[in-house]
């Protein structure tokens, strides 16, 4: 029920006092409102829900997970010893 | 498609599994709030990568399962009315109400509409001034600024045939109501990633505090939930009980203040009955004064109109982790989606609907059915 379907902004127009816009899904297009993300330009990726963009997609973010990742990987196959297992997790103090 | 692809990547998803896997010591309990999170867990069986220390709870983040009987009873009345077009999102038709649902009452001539967004209901409105045009608003904080939109049109426009029957609720009480449970197993929450679009983070933090439990802001997708679990285990092991923003792609920690703004006008807390579960004191939103002409309740006089929650399924335990699915007599013999006895088999984000789509042929103890 709350989902939420990423759309790229093709176009932004004023209709009846609300901005509204088309964004594409995957090749169909549909018109939401943007009364929500007023800054939203064409080109950038809006997240909506029931007609509504109700967020920008940030980029940086989106890529944060995939860096993450892409960073462990390396480290992994930069460890000296890769026979050798894991080491274990430094323990961490509970904080009070 | 972007956004969505790279976020159901196996090779991403397996890496990330095995961060769990690498990092978890303990045994877990993390509850997804959101039906959305649950439907997708049971679809790319997400659950099936995570170590055995790790139990998933599904929580009770379907609006289409929460909406008390009474309401839907209300509905049905409603659609029956002359002159009455009830238009509502499609998920809401088959929830069974005391006597029948709304696809029935439609079938029986009642003029029932589904409709994408509010605003198709107001337009419908406009576009049949003989008519009284009634929207079933119901929805999380998610939905809750579309149906703000609708009704401050209407007023701006002076549309005299448009109310809305409301049964919004919101999903902070709701942890907490789960926290105060006796015997509650829950360690550790994914929160719902579009609720947290619009409403922000602030809301979480006391109450992660108070509990000492970690609320971990989560989206949709395999990549989000598995990165959302791995955020979590990590607070677990480390001993934290933080809210940390997951999504951060439509998350911003103060959310979408113009949404907020709008809801502020239209909406104020109230007390809400939860499908299921019984009243949480404010976990729900009603109308504020300036728009009680618009309240279908007060316009068509249904106070009266009142309804018990039928007693043999065991949708309120479901919906609150407490049985899972397969444990109910009824799961799959006399409740199914085509037939179903209980909310959470109606809404394809309901936790019933989902098993019985992705796990019907297991037991309640999860192992392989023998026979047919």
């Amino acid at each position: 029920m709350c989902l939420g379907i990423p759309g790229k902004l093709v176009e932004v127009y004023q209709k009846d006092e609300l901005p509204m816009g088309k964004a594409d899904f995957g090749g169909v297009v549909k018109e939401v409102c943007l009364a929500y993300t007023p800054e939203a330009q064409p080109g950038e990726y809006v997240l909506v829900h029931v007609g509504f963009a109700i967020s920008r997609i940030d980029q940086d973010e989106a890529d944060q997970i995939f860096s993450m990742l892409a960073q462990m990987e390396e480290l992994a196959d930069s460890a000296p010893e890769l026979d050798s297992p894991a080491p274990s997790p430094p323990s961490w103090p509970t904080p009070q | 498609m972007k956004y969505v692809d790279e976020y159901r990547d196996p090779e991403v998803v397996w890496q990330l599994a095995a961060q769990i896997r690498r990092l978890v010591r303990r045994p877990w309990n993390i509850m997804e709030i959101c039906g959305g999170q649950t439907h997708a867990i049971m679809r790319f069986s997400l659950d099936s990568l995570l170590p055995p220390q790790i139990r998933l709870i599904h929580g009770p983040g379907c609006p289409v399962c929460v909406t008390p009987v009474e309401i839907v009873d209300r509905a049905i009345e409603l659609a029956g009315r002359p002159r009455v077009m009830l238009c509502s999102f499609g998920d809401m038709l088959r929830v069974p109400g005391s006597r029948k649902d709304l696809f029935t009452a439609k079938s029986e001539g009642a003029d029932i509409r589904v409709v994408y967004s509010p605003l198709d209901a107001l337009r419908l409105a406009q576009e049949n001034p003989d008519r009284e045009v009634v929207f079933f608003a119901i929805g999380f904080e998610t939905t809750a600024p579309a149906n703000a939109m609708a009704l401050r049109l209407a007023k701006q426009r002076g549309v005299k045939n448009f109310s809305v029957l409301v049964a919004h609720v919101l999903v902070p009480p709701a942890i907490e109501a789960i926290l105060q449970a006796p015997g509650c197993q829950v360690q550790g929450f994914l929160a719902a990633g579009h609720v947290c679009t619009v409403m922000g983070l602030e809301a979480y933090r006391p109450i992660a505090e108070k509990y000492r439990t970690p609320i971990v802001v989560t989206g949709f997708e395999p990549v989000d939930i598995l990165q959302g679990i791995l955020c979590c285990v990590r607070q677990l092991e480390q001993g934290r009980h933080e809210v940390e923003n997951a999504y951060g792609r439509s998350v911003r920690p103060e959310g979408n203040r113009h949404a907020q703004r709008q809801i502020e006008e239209v909406f104020q807390l109230a007390d809400r009955k939860w499908r299921g579960i019984g009243l949480i004191p404010a976990s729900g939103l009603e109308l504020r004064p300036p728009y009680w002409e618009f309240d279908a309740v007060r316009r068509f006089g249904l106070e009266g109109l009142v309804a018990e929650e039928p007693a043999e399924c065991l949708a309120g335990q479901v919906l609150q982790g407490q049985k899972r699915p397969p444990e109910c007599a009824l799961f799959g013999l006399q409740c199914t989606p085509e037939h179903p006895q209980g909310a959470p088999m109606v809404s394809a984000e309901g936790v019933c609907a989902a098993y019985y789509r992705y796990r019907r042929n297991l037991d309640a103890a999860g192992s392989l059915k023998k026979g047919p």
